[in-house]
């Protein structure tokens, strides 16, 4: 009886040329052909995209959302790094 | 770590009365929950069993229209059924991915399912003998289903929303299937109508119990609503459902099986509405709890999949396993 | 000429047919849910192509004959697939090695009809070669992860091959009306196909620790309309509502 688990994987398709790849959701592969088999037959089956990337959900490592403050927060107080900051006439135009 | 790290991991949080206010007001403001943040248990657990709940729908419903996959009448029906089966069970996918987010893992849920401690939808419990029960299926069991799913696209955790907005995307095509196909008996030969009329009569009353118990007798609702992981009440989806339905079995010509079935102006704030007949709820808990004339063999045939696919799923471990191996003492070698 | 161009495509049609219907049976069954996407996804490929070169054949014919005529409206003996294709599904190593089995030899196939003579013909080709170079790969790396997987599938997958091969030599038989089409430079020639059939066998088998066996007794019979026992069976599952409910429309 299988006791083991089929490791999960995550899957990131891109919809066409331009545009980033995506999450989308995961599936369940033994290997990397197998998990990218999989992410093509079930997330593309309706024309959704022309590339697929697949990653182990283990391998991803991610932000902890306790420190959710510190990474993000202080970007907030730029807002020299927004056009809206700068006031220039209205004659110029779109600049 | 993104989701599948999570499973088994320590995922408790201390629930002051603080953290459950700021939880309810991040909920308040209608901001979505993703995997890693903190929650309170009682939403964590509330989401796994009804995304699992859903999930196991999702795949235990593949079998009763799977039924027919082989002796669909016309090669274009035999498309569109495997195709609104297959479908299915990528519906089923994308949920269980949605709870594994959660920290639960999909062999965990399949198990459960196995051993009868995780529910589904009692409407998959009932047989399809007729043809014309996947044209009742695909109108009314998927038009319920998408009067259920189209709030949870607004469920305020964030894999469950995802998923059901490709869900009710890819569904679209489900019920007009379904409809179509009701259609085109209903106005065929008198054996096609009454093979029509047959299935609507056995279908129509459990597709008004797929939203569940009344309000005043469900036990999960008030917090749900609160919640955001559900957004309408039972019986108002059941209400809506009925007021829709109705009008598309008279436009082909088919009957309702329900006396009591009456056009109130007065219903729903005056916009008027359908009264309907009492449900059986002694037949819902009845079919709920295992009495159902196909539990046992929907049940059944999701365990043999699962013992039957052992040996594949341990084989393509033990490649893989091997694969690893081969790799590892090649990197070694080329090193030396 | 159109009435040899017909029943080619019809043959090659109930292959197409069979296969799919076979494989829509796992619909629901499969070893993984992922499976339950794959598998379909095949066999709606399959039975696509089975819908052109059945209405395709039809109008060719004149009898005013529709695809679904064809596919459910003939006896046993004027279905002319392969005995490959009707076989049952068995275990997943079954599916999937006479999946490959198939595969194998229409990938080929469907490339040299890309340069048909006739032009629909080409165009059927241009878009199932497509298809089938992903059939290959799902059957081929399945049949690799089970030949070279634990003991029991190996097992497993060394049964289907000694069940199912002796049903490939059939893949290449040239009927009367197929030789007036390859004459004719409609059709290919399946025979030309052998060399890289077996080709990619020998490759996929290489690493799936499988044996081409020797064949003494190669069975045939489909293209001929002889079938198995077990098609009658495939048969009455599939006609059953046209069959109970005549001249009706669905």
């Amino acid at each position: 009886m299988s006791t083991q688990h089929m490791p999960l994987w995550e899957v990131f398709i891109r919809p066409r040329n331009g545009l980033h790849h995506k999450h989308v959701g995961s599936i369940h592969a033994p290997d990397d052909e197998m998990a990218l088999q999989a992410a093509r037959d079930v997330y593309t089956r309706r024309e959704e995209g022309n590339s697929i990337w697949v990653v182990r959900s283990n391998d991803i490592v991610a932000s902890d959302p306790d420190k959710a403050a510190e990474n993000f927060d202080p970007a907030g107080e730029k807002v020299y790094r927004h056009p809206s900051f700068y006031d220039i006439p209205d004659e110029v135009g779109h600049m | 770590m993104y989701s599948q790290g999570l499973i088994g991991a320590d995922t408790t949080t201390e629930e002051t009365e603080e953290f459950l206010a700021a939880f309810q007001a991040r909920i308040d403001r209608e901001e979505k929950i993703e995997p890693n943040d903190p929650m309170p248990a009682a939403y964590r657990k509330t989401l796994i069993r009804q995304i699992g709940q859903h999930a196991h729908s999702e795949i235990v419903g593949m079998l009763p229209e799977g039924n027919w996959i082989t002796r669909a009448p016309s090669l274009r029906r035999k498309l569109a059924l495997l195709a609104k089966v297959q479908d299915e069970g990528g519906h089923g996918l994308y949920l269980y991915s949605a709870a594994e987010t959660l920290g639960v893992s999909r062999e965990q849920m399949t198990e459960e399912l196995l051993a009868g401690k995780a529910k589904y939808s009692s409407i998959f419990n009932y047989p399809t003998p007729t043809w014309a029960d996947i044209g009742a299926i695909g109108w009314l069991v998927d038009g319920a289903a998408i009067m259920n799913q189209v709030p949870l696209c607004r469920c305020s955790f964030g894999p469950y929303a995802r998923a059901m907005v490709r869900i009710c995307r890819e569904e679209s095509f489900h019920q007009r299937q379904g409809y179509e196909l009701m259609m085109t008996l209903a106005k065929g030969t008198p054996e096609q109508k009454e093979m029509a009329q047959d299935a609507l009569n056995r279908w129509w009353w459990p597709s008004l119990m797929m939203f569940g118990p009344s309000d005043s007798d469900s036990s999960h609702s008030d917090q749900s609503m609160k919640w955001k992981i559900k957004r309408f009440s039972n019986d108002e989806l059941r209400q809506k459902f009925v007021d829709a339905t109705v009008p598309q079995a008279e436009l082909i010509g088919l009957t309702m099986p329900d006396p009591d079935l009456r056009w109130n102006e007065a219903k729903n704030g005056g916009q008027g509405g359908y009264d309907f007949g009492a449900i059986d709820w002694d037949e819902f808990w009845r079919v709920v709890k295992g009495g159902g004339p196909m539990n046992r063999d929907r049940i059944a045939a999701r365990q043999k999949a699962w013992d039957d696919g052992a040996w594949v799923r341990d084989a393509a471990l033990a490649h893989a396993e091997k694969r690893r191996a081969r790799a590892a003492s090649a990197t070694l070698e080329a090193a030396e | 000429m159109s009435k040899s161009l017909a029943n080619a495509l019809i043959a090659l049609g109930d292959d197409h047919l069979i296969l799919g219907h076979r494989l829509s049976e796992w619909c629901g069954h499969a070893p993984m849910l992922e499976e339950d996407l794959s598998m379909p996804n095949m066999a709606l490929d399959l039975l696509g192509q089975a819908r052109n070169l059945y209405t395709y054949a039809g109008e060719l014919e004149g009898e005013g004959r529709t695809e679904d005529d064809l596919a459910y409206l003939r006896k046993d003996r004027e279905y002319k697939n392969l005995l490959l294709v009707e076989r049952p599904n068995g275990d997943f190593a079954h599916t999937m090695l006479r999946q490959l089995y198939f595969a194998a030899f229409m990938q080929p196939y469907w490339q040299a009809a890309m340069q048909s003579k006739d032009a629909t013909i080409a165009g059927f080709a241009a878009k199932a070669v497509k298809e089938i170079a992903y059939h290959i790969r799902h059957a081929g790396e399945w049949v690799v992860r089970l030949g070279d997987g634990t003991e029991e599938s190996a097992r497993r997958m060394k049964h289907a091959v000694d069940a199912l091969h002796i049903y490939t030599d059939e893949l290449f038989t040239v009927t009367d009306d197929m030789a007036i089409c390859i004459e004719r430079g409609l059709l290919p020639d399946p025979q030309a196909m052998r060399a890289e059939w077996q080709n990619t066998i020998a490759q996929i088998f290489d690493e799936a620790l499988l044996t081409v066996p020797e064949v003494a007794f190669p069975q045939e019979g489909g293209r001929d309309g002889r079938h198995t026992e077990d098609f009658g069976h495939l048969l009455s599952e599939l006609q059953y509502m046209q069959r109970a409910y005549p001249d009706m429309a669905w």
